[in-house]
């Protein structure tokens, strides 16, 4: 499997400017620092729920950076913190989702990290396993049938949303009409506390591919260049009539699934020190720190600003106020709700 | 005005939404080459495309779910389910997706969708070619539920379904697909969601239905009539929204309920409309609110005895109207 972190003098940056790389690495600080922050304010009885999704940054960080926001479709899934930061969300967005208050986007209505932007081209999702996949598919029927050519769909799951019927089904569908869209497998080795291997029969899920007929990538998901780079080949191959592509991202989960889980008692914590090594952070930091893109102290620097701007945005979100209880009926349908006419 | 069957209205109807928005398209299983299994999508593939006319692997969850997608973005897909007995792959992108995109993303996306379903029984379909499904969608916010026994209300529902900015679950029963002719007026109209229709007036008791047993209903109501009885019969049309001021109204003018489907009866439609008026007119009722529905087993039998046995019939409406009546 290909790695960009090795030495700095090997070190591939696939075209990406400093400034990019710098913001990708922004990205995955500011993932990790939320996700933080979401179970600190748990831990805390600040808030009832926060999930995780530690382990997934470098995947998420270069997808962002293929993904253009404002033209194309994301149909992402609820682990997708920093896939969601690097389209444009912004932390205040988050710790409002997290404190579920009014201004947030869904009202308090919403999961954490199950967010809705049409400006961002974010799809909205519920934490149905593979259910967001045939609305994926429909948004790129949509680009297709309109022809508009140039933009294109990034969906995204876990490895546990390849057992579902849905995910069949969309890849299919999609590989009939060679729709413009990327499926893109975060496969992080646990569907909550099920391993892989008794998910499936035969781990490579990128293999699978074959037998829609579409291209099938693995990618190395610790590494966020590598990850850019497959993202934004599927995705630029999608966006010029060739059809769909399946992505699969090797990467792993660090922390149990949510607040409400504990991975103690489903695996060991050696396996996840083990695992820890390649945690995609603090490598990628030492990558550009190594090939001179960024200072040791523009790194600190740069911590700081974010710790700073989540420390802000989380005392500005719990500032605000929850939503209105008469507002629980709004938005069931256009105009008034009443079962009754 | 054009004398149309069920069939002919639903094509008609399909047909002009596709002539006049080109943001419409049909989704579903042999919908193009075939042209439906009831022959309603007839060369539709010919004259629009099959870009718009989509013959979908047989996958009923994703048929709805890609619906659902294109509906967010922008397209007015109408997906149809082959037959009702196949919606229940689709359960969680009707009930968990169409029906909540407004309301999760707070108005931030919605899911404007036709899904059309033939339903019923009484054609020998057997235990997977007859259901009912409305009571397992009518209890979902989020949803509107249609099921017009009419080929004019065929037309003017659908029309509303059709531009409607919400998800529309549309009930085509399948017996009256041929059965069932009648007048339908020119040109484009609407018939409002939540509207029932008064059938038949009468004073001695109202009877409520929807689908083929309201045909049967006014059959039955005509026999009471022959023998000098009187009953009003209420076409619901719409499920949900459902409309109370017309069966309030006619509660309140007959003082005797009768709700006649086909479906079964334990938390069928007609629990719901009991609850209803013993909520809003309890004291106005001069007989207890009677249910005739199917019995409760999973579906009608292939056999003619397990077929009839599940159905009503008018002459057994008839006789449940007559001990209404009496009471």
């Amino acid at each position: 499997m290909p790695s960009s972190h090795t030495t700095p003098s090997t070190f591939d940056r696939a075209g990406l400017s400093g400034e990019q790389l710098v913001a990708m690495l922004r990205t995955m600080l500011m993932q990790r620092t939320l996700e933080s922050r979401g179970f600190q304010l748990n831990r805390q009885g600040k808030i009832p729920f926060a999930s995780a999704s530690e382990g997934h940054e470098a995947v998420q960080a270069g997808a962002a950076m293929a993904f253009v926001a404002g033209s194309d479709i994301l149909v992402p899934y609820y682990r997708d913190l920093g896939l969601d930061l690097g389209i444009g969300l912004s932390p205040y967005e988050v710790l409002l989702s997290l404190f579920a208050r009014a201004a947030d986007q869904s009202a308090g209505r919403q999961f954490p990290h199950h967010y809705a932007s049409k400006r961002l081209g974010l799809h909205t999702i519920s934490s149905v396993i593979a259910a967001q996949l045939p609305h994926a598919v429909g948004a790129a029927y949509a680009l297709a049938y309109r022809k508009e050519s140039g933009r294109a769909v990034l969906v995204t799951f876990g490895d546990g949303a390849t057992s579902e019927g849905e995910w069949h089904e969309s890849l299919n569908f999609s590989a009939v009409h060679r729709l413009p869209i990327v499926f893109l497998c975060e496969n992080n080795e646990w569907a909550i506390s099920t391993p892989l291997d008794r998910q499936m029969g035969q781990p490579d899920l990128w293999r699978r591919a074959a037998g829609y007929g579409m291209p099938g990538i693995v990618v190395n998901g610790m590494d966020p260049v590598a990850c850019y780079v497959a993202v934004r080949d599927a995705l630029d191959r999608a966006r010029s009539g060739g059809g769909a592509s399946l992505i699969e991202a090797k990467c792993y989960r660090f922390l149990s699934h949510t607040t409400d889980d504990d991975d103690r008692t489903y695996r060991s914590p050696q396996e996840v020190a083990q695992r820890r090594k390649d945690d995609p952070v603090p490598r990628f930091e030492e990558s550009l720190v190594a090939a001179g893109i960024l200072t040791s102290a523009e790194l600190a620097s740069l911590k700081a600003t974010i710790l700073a701007e989540t420390n802000e945005a989380t005392d500005r979100a719990e500032a605000m106020a929850y939503p209105k209880s008469e507002e629980i009926t709004t938005n069931v349908y256009a105009g008034s709700h009443e079962p009754w006419r | 005005m054009a004398v149309m069957n069920n069939v002919e209205a639903v094509r008609a109807t399909l047909h002009d939404a596709l002539a006049t928005d080109d943001r419409t398209l049909i989704l579903g299983e042999d919908v193009g080459n075939r042209g439906n299994v009831f022959l309603i999508t007839k060369d539709f593939i010919n004259e629009f495309g099959p870009e718009r006319i989509i013959d979908t692997p047989i996958a009923e969850a994703s048929i709805v779910g890609i619906a659902v997608g294109m509906a967010m973005e922008g397209l007015r897909p109408i997906a149809e389910i082959q037959f009702a007995d196949f919606i229940y792959p689709a359960f969680n992108q009707i009930v968990g997706e169409a029906a909540k995109t407004r309301y999760r993303s707070n108005g931030e996306y919605t899911c404007p969708l036709v899904i059309r379903t033939p339903y019923g029984g009484g054609v020998r379909g057997a235990l997977s070619h007859s259901v009912s499904i409305e009571a397992l969608f009518y209890h979902v916010p989020g949803l509107k539920i249609v099921a017009p026994a009419f080929p004019a209300d065929v037309k003017g529902l659908l029309n509303t379904a059709i531009d409607d900015p919400d998800p529309v679950l549309f009930l085509e029963h399948k017996k009256t697909y041929r059965l069932i002719k009648g007048e339908v007026p020119e040109g484009h109209y609407t018939i409002p969601l939540g509207k029932a229709n008064v059938l038949k007036e009468g004073s001695q008791l109202t009877v409520v239905s929807y689908g083929l047993y309201v045909h049967w209903a006014l059959e039955a109501a005509q026999m009471l009539n022959d023998d000098g009885l009187s009953v009003e019969v209420i076409d619901l049309r719409s499920i949900r929204p459902m409309d109370r001021g017309t069966i309030l109204a006619s509660v309140r003018k007959t003082r005797k309920l009768l709700i006649v489907h086909e479906d079964n009866k334990f938390g069928g439609i007609g629990a719901e409309i009991s609850a209803m008026v013993a909520e809003e007119a309890l004291f106005d009722l001069d007989a207890p609110i009677r249910r005739h529905c199917a019995p409760d087993v999973p579906a009608m039998g292939y056999a003619l005895p397990l077929e009839e046995e599940y159905l009503s019939s008018p002459a057994k409406m008839a006789d449940a109207m007559r001990e209404m009546v009496r009471f």
